[in-house]
């Protein structure tokens, strides 16, 4: 952490988007978080995706749950909505703040721990029912806040600071998206923007429950040899799949690319994801080949990124639902509340 | 692009902006910093180790470091360092037993130092100390020169620039004043080891068109009219005055003739008001007088009736550009303008006039009748002969014959002991480390956001009343205070260590102003921009490092970082560190003998 805020000085030469914001005004309160903290990289991409989205930053609702992770929700887009709830409960609070008011954009944030142990329920279950969210668990594989304990998202056999070795299996968030029906699965690095930035332009522009499983490594507690999530050790056993290049919706998509080599998708809001293909037989469309290729892989020590899975067209949870296209918030109290009439009308169907 | 080799003093010291412009390279920020703390005493003898002349300084520094401060590319305008200066003189305490005291023993040199101008005051102040026996002659019967004979004492109070002047002929130098050097051989005959030629720029530029000799009476030349004035022979100008000329003597006529009587004085420019000489502040100061300044008006007669001057008669130009962008003043194709008046200052430039140097003596002198002189070693082609300050190379200023000085003390120091001339002594540097905590720094990081604070003035009604009375009052402790806290600290400057990096981006995240950026190397010109914020400035060095783990580098545009130091707070391993440097230029007390 730093005791001193942030200058409000910038470059003199730092752009401005369609809304005239700059960057910086999508920051938030200087972070509290260690010095080094993959964490605040992910809140640097976040700002960064959000500044090229022209996102209006009161259309945006950031709620987490508790870690350092779940903390850094204070550290971007300071004039966002913000809520920081119980420890791994962000799911189910953000799926009634977004059944109530379906315009704004959503975004989880979460840690390993919040997501993986106490909150692992509720993470299934919002990947299940299709709620419209970005998803992003700050994986460090440690409990970063109560000192570094492993959790469940520590590889077997990994080490930890004090030299304890990890016996428990890991839950592969990626995978246990996969099989709970996200329409959207990636996996990044805290330390590489230029993959992580695209993919979270991408999340944002998708309709559904979109995940991003971001490595972060814990330079407190979990950087040391012997550790999975350490920067040295990502770096090196990394392999990304595919390069995403986002498209905005009202930008013209130019092909020139080798057939074969691209794979261009388009989603809901008309923006479109240009995937330069890493891996020639990767199929990000296909949902089972996928979950093979990550238990493949992560039998062979590699950590896999890049956009996993997409499915645009998936419905989401308020087309499961059929609710009312309007946010709650903007119908008056007469349509909120038709009367003992139709109450009972409603009763009666059910007698 | 090859790391950078911070081994050299001049990369950091090129990061310190203000230092690097000074001519003298005062320790601006460390005095600043000094200032902030109420530590005066200290602010100041920094200062006068520099540049001799702080008091004096203070208030009419041409102050080339202003326009070179980071903070004036960071926000509008840049830190006053100038009237810092002045607070740290007005603020001090006696400073006198912390100054060096006459030799105790003299080392059988005798230097002959002509002229008592800043320029040759500096060489005595550097050698006297040493054991050197200084004589300096002046025409005039007193030590100062120019800032005696041509500053308003309205800018420069006499008591300041007596204390200053004092303290170097405290150091008991032989003074001739009152004797004009007429002869250089005759002087080199007297067997000087060397001698030193601050004889100055005395002479100033008369305008010859019709009407000149008739009206001589009232049309004086304008360096002449003020000395004139600091002599105290004139006290007295006619109601209605017409300065000619836009440089900053034509400020000090047009604003003494407001004191003397002018009741209607005009400033008279033949270029645009933009492209004026003078500096911008002196111009504010003489339109807050009530001066107009019109520009583009060449002079093309004085009107007289039987040799009293009626006005002067001008043709309106303009300005036009060739394709190379040379600039052409053309007739504007008007009817010529008349001004009336009743006395004319003729302020159109100053020049160098060496009658008393025979040409025959093994000094050079080139196609513009100007001596040969090296500007490293400030010697002329003969060997025992030294030139600074406006002898050297035609008019300037305090600051530059200040360094001048330097130089030139340190070459006969040099030539004295025997040692090549030419073999400079490095300067002294210091690089520590700032650091006394996980987030604590040895200096202020909070980057205030203040705008530049604007020194107080005395009332107009009061001071065009008095030609003695001094204009402005100086930043009180509270605004100096403030002033100084703008300061960015640029001599903190941020050195990275490549071996302890992680990558982890931290510092690129933090960074305020987009300084820093991690990627693979390139040539200087493309990787000025592949960086996070294009390094568009350049005058401004980027700082790079060899090849990390990843294969990228590191590489820190100095353009418009803060030295906030969050980069070293947020990099976890200390990779970055925030070190202080401090350069003090070689004098001639630093060689070795
Ligand atoms: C009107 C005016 C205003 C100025 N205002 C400023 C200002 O605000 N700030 C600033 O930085 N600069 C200012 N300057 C410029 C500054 O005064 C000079 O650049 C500076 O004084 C030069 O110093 P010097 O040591 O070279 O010589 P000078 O100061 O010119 O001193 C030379 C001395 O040599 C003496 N001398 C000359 N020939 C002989 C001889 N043959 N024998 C004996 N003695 C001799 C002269 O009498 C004089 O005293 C101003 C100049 C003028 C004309
Ligand atoms: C109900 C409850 N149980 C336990 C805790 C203690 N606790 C706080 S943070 C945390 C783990 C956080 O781990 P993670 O989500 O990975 O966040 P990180 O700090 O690693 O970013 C735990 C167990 C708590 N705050 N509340
Ligand atoms: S303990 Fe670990 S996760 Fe928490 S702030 Fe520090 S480095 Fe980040
Ligand atoms: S900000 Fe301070 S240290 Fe930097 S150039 Fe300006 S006066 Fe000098
Ligand atoms: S000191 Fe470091 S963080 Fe601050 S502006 Fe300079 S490079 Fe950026
Ligand atoms: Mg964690």
């Amino acid at each position: 952490m730093t005791y001193i805020a942030k200058p409000k000085l910038h470059h003199p030469g730092l752009p401005t988007n369609k809304l005239g914001f700059t960057r910086r005004d999508y920051e938030g309160r200087i972070s509290t978080l260690c010095a080094g903290c993959g964490h605040d990289s992910i809140s640097a991409a976040l700002v960064q995706a959000c500044f090229e989205l022209d996102i209006a930053p009161h259309r945006v609702a950031k709620l987490s749950g508790i870690g350092c992770s779940s903390k850094t929700p204070d550290y971007f887009l300071g004039q966002s909505h913000g809520f920081n709830s119980v420890h791994g409960r962000m799911p189910s609070v953000l799926t009634g703040a977004s059944m109530a008011n379906r315009d704004l954009i959503y975004l989880g944030v979460s840690g390993d721990g919040d997501s993986a142990s106490i909150g692992f329920g509720q993470f299934a279950h919002c990947m299940r029912r299709g709620v419209n969210m970005v998803y992003i668990c700050e994986n460090n594989g440690v409990y970063g806040l109560t000192k570094g304990q492993f959790s469940a998202t520590a590889d077997k056999g990994s080490k930890a600071k004090g030299g304890a070795v990890n016996s428990d299996s890991a839950i592969d968030l990626a995978s246990l998206a996969l099989l709970m029906g996200a329409s959207f699965v990636a996996r990044s690095f805290s330390g590489d923007k230029k993959q992580l930035v695209p993919l979270i332009k991408a999340a944002i522009a998708h309709k559904g429950s979109a995940v991003l499983d971001v490595i972060s490594p814990c330079v407190t507690f979990n950087n040391h040899a012997g550790s999975t999530k350490s920067f040295d050790f990502v770096r090196d056993h990394n392999e990304a799949v595919n390069k995403l290049d986002f498209v905005p919706p009202e930008k013209e998509i130019t092909v020139d690319y080798e057939p074969g080599t691209t794979e261009v998708v388009r989603q809901h809001d008309g923006s479109f994801l240009k995937l330069a293909k890493l891996h020639s037989d990767y199929d990000p469309s296909d949902r089972v080949a996928a979950l093979t290729y990550l238990q493949e892989r992560a039998a062979a020590g590699e950590v896999v990124t890049g956009l996993l899975y997409i499915d645009a067209t998936a419905p989401d949870l308020h087309e499961h639902l059929g609710t009312v296209d309007a946010p709650l918030n903007r119908m008056n109290e007469k349509e909120l509340c038709p009367g003992a009439d139709m109450l009972e009308t409603i009763n009666a169907e059910y007698r | 692009m090859a790391p950078t080799d911070i081994a050299n003093p001049d990369y950091f010291h090129k990061v310190v902006d203000c230092q690097w412009a000074c001519p003298a390279h005062t320790p601006v920020p460390e005095y600043i910093r000094l200032i902030a703390a109420g530590r005066y005493s200290d602010a100041y003898m920094i200062n006068w180790q520099s540049n001799v002349f702080p008091g004096v300084l203070g208030r009419t520094c041409d102050r080339p470091c202003e326009p070179a401060c980071r903070r004036g590319r960071v926000e509008k305008e840049p830190v006053a360092i100038c009237r810092l200066k002045r607070v740290a003189a007005d603020s001090k305490d006696d400073i006198r037993d912390r100054l060096p005291k006459p030799a105790a023993q003299k080392n059988g040199k005798r230097i002959a130092l002509i002229g008592a101008g800043p320029a040759s005051l500096t060489v005595a102040r550097d050698l006297l100390p040493l054991g050197y026996t200084c004589v300096i002659y002046d025409a005039d019967p007193f030590a100062g020169g120019m800032m005696r004979t041509q500053i308003p004492r309205f800018r420069l109070p006499g008591h300041v620039l007596d204390e200053e002047c004092g303290y170097i002929l405290g150091l008991e130098p032989e003074t001739r004043f009152g004797q004009k050097v007429e002869s250089l051989k005759a002087m080199l005959a007297e067997n000087y080891d060397a001698v030193f030629v601050g004889c100055g720029a005395p002479r100033g530029r008369d305008l010859d068109i019709p009407g000149r000799k008739e009206a001589v009476e009232h049309i004086h030349i304008g360096i002449d009219w003020l000395a004139s004035v600091s002599f105290g022979h004139t006290t007295k100008i006619g109601k209605r005055v017409v300065v000619l000329g836009g440089g900053n003597t034509a400020m000090d006529c047009c604003r003494t003739s407001r004191r003397l009587g002018g009741e209607k004085v005009d400033v008279v420019v033949r270029s645009g008001f933009a492209e004026m000489k003078a500096s911008p502040w002196e111009k504010d100061d003489a339109m807050r007088e009530d001066i107009p300044i019109h520009n583009f008006l060449v002079p093309l007669e004085f009107t007289h009736d039987n040799g009293k001057l009626t006005g002067v008669t001008f043709e309106k130009v303009k300005a036009e550009y060739d394709a190379k962008g040379r600039r052409k003043l053309i007739p504007a194709g008007e009817p010529p303008v008349h001004m009336e008046c009743d006395d004319v200052l003729v302020a159109v430039g100053q020049e160098n006039a060496f009658p008393w140097i025979e040409r025959d003596i093994g000094l050079e002198f080139d196609e513009w009748d100007m001596p040969k002189v090296d500007p490293a070693t400030m010697r002329s082609t003969h060997p025992k002969v030294f030139f600074g300050g406006d002898a050297a190379f035609g008019p300037k200023n305090i600051i530059w014959a200040v360094a001048h000085g330097h130089e030139a003390a340190l070459s006969i120091d040099l030539l004295c002991t025997g040692q090549e001339v030419t073999q400079r002594p490095s300067p002294l540097v210091n690089v520590l480390s700032q650091k006394m905590g996980i987030h604590e720094w040895s200096y202020d990081n909070d980057v205030s956001l203040d705008l530049r604070f604007k020194v107080p003035h005395a009332p107009k009604e009061l001071t065009l009343k008095d030609v003695n009375m001094e204009v402005e009052l100086g930043f009180n402790q509270e605004l100096a205070f403030k002033e100084a806290q703008r300061c960015l600290n640029c001599d903190i400057e941020t050195v990275f260590e490549r071996n302890l990096c992680i990558e982890c981006d931290a510092c690129v995240d933090i960074c305020p102003m987009d300084c820093i950026t991690f990627t693979p190397n390139a040539l200087e010109g493309d990787l000025r921009g592949l960086l996070t914020a294009p390094a568009k400035n350049l005058t401004q060095s980027l700082y790079v490092s060899s090849e990390l783990k990843t294969g990228n580098i590191m590489v820190k545009d100095e353009d418009v970082c803060l030295h906030c130091g969050l980069c070293a707070e947020r990099c976890p391993t200390g990779a970055w560190d925030m070190k202080k440097f401090y350069l003090e230029t070689a004098k001639a007390h630093t060689c070795s003998r």
